[in-house]
């Protein structure tokens, strides 16, 4: 579903990303680990094409990711959420899941601006659907509060609800338990593993809260500045001496 | 009970309650739409009670109230800034003059030419306004209220130059049986009606939730596939051509078009006015243009010699009192009420 060769981005004298290479298969969860300042970020902005990358390729179901639009990445199916939040603060919990959806609507200015019976069917359609994320993610209760000013733990929710409002084939995910709660961290992950089956999506996700990687992976990379330094099963992956020599590296 | 009240108001309804409470109940309830007709009623009545030069003032406050609903789309909604917009003013102002006095078209029909050329102009500006933001943005729109009264003079044999246009009002028809200023408040009226709707249409739609997306979070918006180039532009030129809507109003209103009336103060009034009733609100843009119609008028009877310096002195204190603008502040005390309104149910 998405193969990653040779990916380079050079940010002035850092090199971000340095050759990296990975593929996922559909259907698959992998987990995307490494220290601080490794290049994980910058991977999936340049999968969003957010940054532009300075070499390799990104291939996503025989397209050529790296040529895409900016804003065409959603029609492809690619949905993401951000480290640190991304959301519309001043709209509503339900504006902003609608927001994901934005790529399923046809309605221009003319048409809302004249009221026409199709902009009304397409506003409807899309409500019900977005109704429908709110109410997987228990966020019902707090559909009409603007974004500002709830918990921490919701808005992660609230992130992952828009992304699913794009109705995605590829999920990516940037450090969403990060700042949970551990009883948070678990209902989470069983958030992800019931979306993952019901929804058919294929997930990346960047985390360094290894109780969680290790518990719903099915493959983790691992990236230390820039470079890959490790792939394979979860137990693999934690057990290899250059992984745990980059952990240990940052932490002394 | 009668049918038709019973399935106009079943939350009414359910409540177990006395006629008295009832009442009350059904004022809770449907609060909003009862304003809403007491306001459609006063501002159809006005005009037959009101002397003519009072009229002429409310439809004044029609006529900004559309130019701030345009300003108040891209400024409130998409996010953007346009210290420029008295310019498309002044294209609408000017286009439907220009029809009236050299051509001779109704009053009516200059109406879509004058939104037609500000929406292209809004367009056209809309381009390289992309590539600005913030105070970039600024400098040009205001570059182009600038340049806007010298290129007027300059073409005086079209625009009448430094003179300017004198020209006729609309003139009633006579199964109406309205005075000129009270057919003038109409016209007005349907005006900002229609372009009150179909805003208000716009903003509920996708199309509403992109530009607010761009405002709040262009990044993330994009991610969210919203092309940013094409709803910035189209925001821009929307606007302009609701400003321009204004100005052809204006130009009927007035019967007369000169530069003087179109000079960068009209662009930063606009703005001033539109940040005092309240960014990004519906009802911001009304307030707006009552503040900007009676304020000026009011502080010349305050003070004589300086209109200008009480204006000011007002825009300051109301963005200290109310940063989120009169609009803010009047949902506020909305909310109060309410609030109020539930305790007393609960206790009843
Ligand atoms: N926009 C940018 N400009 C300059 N340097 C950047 C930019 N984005 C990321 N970097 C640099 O790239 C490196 C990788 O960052 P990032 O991808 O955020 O790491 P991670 O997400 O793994 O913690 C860091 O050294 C960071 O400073
Ligand atoms: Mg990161």
């Amino acid at each position: 579903m998405l193969e990653v060769a040779d990916l380079t981005v050079r940010f002035g004298g850092i090199t971000a990303l340095d050759g990296v290479g990975f593929s996922v298969a559909r259907g698959e969860m992998v987990g995307l680990i490494g220290p601080n300042g490794a290049g994980k970020t910058t991977l999936f902005n340049c999968l969003t094409r957010r940054y532009d990358a300075d070499e390799g390729t990104a291939g996503y179901e025989d397209i050529d990711l790296l040529r895409a639009a900016p804003h065409a990445i959603a029609a492809l199916g690619i949905a993401r959420t951000f480290q640190n939040l991304g959301l519309f603060p001043a709209l509503s919990v339900r504006d902003n899941v609608l927001v994901g959806a934005h790529h399923q609507g046809r309605a221009g200015f003319l048409g809302a601006g004249l009221w026409l019976p199709n902009v009304r069917r397409e506003e409807a359609r899309l409500r019900a659907a977005a109704d429908a994320v709110l109410d997987r993610l228990e966020l019902t209760k707090v559909a009409d509060h603007p974004a500002a000013g709830l918990p921490f733990g919701t808005l992660k929710r609230v992130e992952l609800a828009r992304a699913l409002a794009v109705e995605p084939r590829l999920l990516l995910l940037d450090e969403p338990v990060n700042g949970l709660s551990s009883g948070e961290v678990e209902e989470f992950a069983a958030l992800v593993r019931e979306i993952r089956q019901d929804l058919d999506i294929t997930v990346v996700v960047v985390e360094h809260h290894m109780g969680f990687v290790m518990s719903i992976c099915d493959r983790v990379v691992c990236l230390d500045f820039g470079r890959k330094i490790a792939e394979g099963s979860p137990d693999e992956v934690q057990r290899d001496p250059a992984v745990i020599e980059a952990y240990l590296g940052t932490a002394a | 009970m009668t049918e038709s009240t019973k399935q106009a108001a079943p939350v009414a309804d359910a409540a177990p309650a006395t006629g008295r409470r009832d009442v009350r109940a059904l004022l809770q309830e449907r609060w909003q739409w009862l304003a809403a007709a007491a306001l459609v009623a006063a501002v159809c009545f006005a005009p037959f009670q009101l002397v003519p030069f009072r009229v002429f003032q409310l439809t004044m406050v029609l006529v900004y109230a559309v130019a701030l609903l345009g300003l108040n789309l891209l400024v409130g909604h998409a996010g953007q800034i346009s210290l420029g917009h008295g310019a498309f003013f002044a294209v609408g102002a000017y286009t439907s003059a220009i029809l009236l006095h050299d051509h001779g078209l109704p009053h009516l029909v200059t109406l879509p030419f004058a939104a037609a050329l500000a929406f292209v102009l809004g367009l056209g500006l809309g381009v390289p306004a992309l590539r600005l933001r913030g105070l970039y943005l600024a400098l040009v729109t205001l570059a182009i209220a600038i340049f806007l009264v010298p290129l007027i003079k300059r073409f005086e044999s079209v625009t009448g130059g430094a003179m300017g246009l004198t020209l006729e009002k609309p003139v009633p028809p006579a199964w109406t049986g309205l005075a000129e200023d009270q057919w003038l408040y109409f016209l007005a009226l349907a005006v900002t009606a229609l372009a009150f709707a179909s805003v208000y249409g716009l903003l509920r739609s996708r199309v509403g939730r992109a530009l607010h997306a761009i405002r709040d979070n262009e990044a993330a918006a994009e991610v969210m596939g919203v092309k940013l180039s094409f709803y910035k532009t189209l925001a821009f030129a929307w606007s302009a051509m609701l400003a321009g809507v204004a100005g052809c109003v204006y130009t009927w209103t007035i019967a007369f078009v000169a530069p003087d009336s179109f000079t960068v103060t009209l662009s930063i009034t606009l703005l001033a006015g539109l940040v005092v009733g309240g960014l990004g609100s519906m009802a911001g843009p009304v307030l707006g243009g009552l503040f900007v119609v009676y304020v000026p008028s009011l502080s010349q009877d305050i003070n004589k010699g300086a209109p200008g310096v009480v204006f000011g002195l007002l825009i300051i204190v109301v963005m200290l009192v109310a940063p989120t603008g009169l609009a803010g502040l009047a949902g506020r005390a909305a909310r109060s009420t309410r609030k109020v309104l539930q305790k007393e149910r609960r206790n009843a």
